[in-house]
This record gives structure tokens, C-alpha cells and sequence, in this order.
């Protein structure tokens, strides 16, 4: 949500696991998508399909996501399905970026580390940091 | 009010038990949102969740925030500037599946409102200090350039395509 100054303007629909959160926002345009991490494969399951058949309906030109794996998945189909993805990948990480930013990496058009010391000139660009 | 959250993702019945063997002796009552874990407190208010929008006014009233090194709890006492001590969960006690909780808080501990306690006695060593006051925070210039960034590659993309 710490982004939503550079998204705002765009109009953007927001995806989010509890919807509560969103209230707590105010964000009025938001989809739900059922929480999922790696221990819980059932539930990832169910989070991938959920997360296909809301790209599959919103048919966004660009995704962008914080993580974790529920944002990984729309990223993934994004990307396969022709959007431009941007990924942004959680502070929570200092020493190394996170386990779904390295998997979201080729997938991503843009890949974003908020730790300097992370950036590769290549695919891990640095520009600042949300905290 | 002293509120002390770990989170709702996963246990951590330590930091619970140590607030709550503390709590007596703080002189302020202490709200606590325990997530799953097993440990029930005898000397605090606590609930297993707090709904997001009650936490957001929770936040308004309390003088301190104990947390566990969670990113959101971090982002909403900055909110509402205040002040915070963290405890990180440790992968070798199997709180956590690394200590990647550990580095972030240290690396973020310079920040302004932000106390990080490694052991018991230093998180009882910070409890009993007077708190410091936080000023209101404006958004820092690593935050407006990593969103002018976003935001520039998306307009970017937007115009490729037209």
C-alpha cells in the first residue's frame, strides 16, 4: 500500500488475500484472492486457479506485485499471458532477495530489490526503498 | 496501552510468555494479538487476531508497540508514529525457516522509533526505559524514488503500447 502513490493514477484494480485489510485501507476496487504459502499445497492449488481466472478476466496490461506466492502466481500467468509484470521484491529480505522473488525473476519485466547491496546491474534494479 | 503483536502467521510463544511475566510490572494494561500460538497470557487482554481496521485504531491509542520483525507492523507504528520494540524470531529455536527476520531488523534499527531487543535481557532492559517520542515522519526520499521509478516504467509501458 506504501505504493499506491505511483499507482493511483492508473487506475488500478488491487488484489489482496483479506479483504479486510483493503477496508482498512479504503481501497474500494479490490478482488480477493484465497491465501496460500508454500506449506500448504491444497491451498496453493486453489490460490493458482483462483489467480488464473482473475488474470484471465481482468486481462490487466501490466501486474505488479510485493509477493508473496499469491502475487508470484499472477505474476506468472500474467507474464505468459502477455502483460508486463513488475516485481517488487519484499524488504523483509536483506541478506538475499526472497525464495518467490528469485522464482518470479524471469518472469518479471522489471524486478525491483529495496537493498541496494542486492542489485545486479542487470535483472535486480535499485531505486529506493518503501521503509 | 502497550500493545504487542507477533503477527497472525505463525506462533511465537516466547515473546508472548516474556511480555507476559513483564506486563505486572510495566504500569500501563497490555493488548496482545497472539496469532496461533499456544502460550495464553495471564496478565494481558489478548485475542488470537485483530481485525486490520481495529488494529489501525488500537494503533492510534497505544504509547508502545512490542512486535515480532513483521514488515507490516513495522510500516503502521511508522504510520502513526510510534515507538516499537522488536524481537526477532530465531530459526534455531524453529520459530521461523531462517533468520532472515534477524538482518532486517538490523539493518532497519537505525530507523527512527526503533528498538531492537536480541535477547530476554535486553528486551526487558528496553521495556523499562522511558519511551521516546516519534516524530511525524515524512515519506523519505528512498520511498518517493523507488514509487517515481514504478511509476515512470509504468507510464512507459502504457505508452509502448498505444
Amino acid at each position: 500500500m506504501l505504493l499506491r502513490p505511483a499507482l493511483d493514477r492508473f487506475n488500478p484494480v488491487y488484489v489482496t488475500t483479506n479483504a479486510r485489510l483493503a477496508a482498512r485501507d479504503r481501497v474500494g476496487d479490490i478482488r480477493v484472492l484465497p491465501d496460500a504459502n508454500r506449506d500448504q499445497l491444497l491451498k496453493g492449488f486453489r490460490c493458482f486457479f483462483a489467480a488464473f481466472k482473475l488474470i484471465m478476466k481482468e486481462k490487466p496490461d501490466i501486474v505488479l506485485s510485493t509477493g508473496a506466492l499469491p502475487g508470484l502466481f499472477c505474476v506468472i500467468i500474467a507474464k505468459m499471458a502477455g502483460a508486463r509484470t513488475i516485481w517488487v521484491d519484499s524488504i523483509a529480505n536483506s541478506d538475499a532477495p526472497s525464495l518467490s522473488g528469485r522464482i518470479a525473476r524471469p518472469f518479471s519485466s522489471l524486478w525491483v530489490t529495496q537493498w541496494e547491496h542486492l542489485a545486479r546491474s542487470d535483472n535486480a534494479r535499485y531505486f529506493g526503498a518503501l521503509l | 496501552m502497550i500493545l504487542l503483536t507477533v503477527g497472525t502467521q505463525l506462533p511465537f510463544d516466547r515473546l508472548v510468555r516474556i511480555v507476559d511475566e513483564i506486563a505486572p510490572t510495566l504500569g500501563e494494561p497490555v493488548t496482545a494479538q497472539i496469532g496461533c500460538g499456544k502460550y495464553i497470557p495471564a496478565n494481558m487482554e489478548w485475542r488470537r487476531v485483530i481485525d486490520p481496521v481495529e488494529f489501525e485504531d488500537l494503533m492510534d491509542r497505544v504509547t508502545l508497540v512490542i512486535s515480532h520483525a513483521g514488515i507490516g507492523t513495522i510500516v503502521t507504528a511508522q504510520r502513526h508514529s510510534k515507538p516499537l520494540i522488536l524481537f526477532a524470531r530465531s530459526a534455531q529455536l524453529s520459530e521461523h525457516r531462517n533468520d532472515h527476520q534477524l538482518a532486517t531488523v538490523n539493518a532497519l534499527a537505525q530507523q527512527q522509533g526503533i528498538r531492537v531487543a536480541s535477547t530476554v535481557e535486553e528486551l526487558e532492559m528496553l521495556l523499562r526505559e522511558p519511551v521516546t517520542k516519534v516524530t511525524r515522519m515524512e515519506i523519505t526520499a528512498r520511498r518517493q524514488s523507488l514509487c517515481d521509478a514504478v511509476a515512470d516504467f509504468i507510464q512507459d509501458s502504457i505508452e509502448g503500447r498505444s
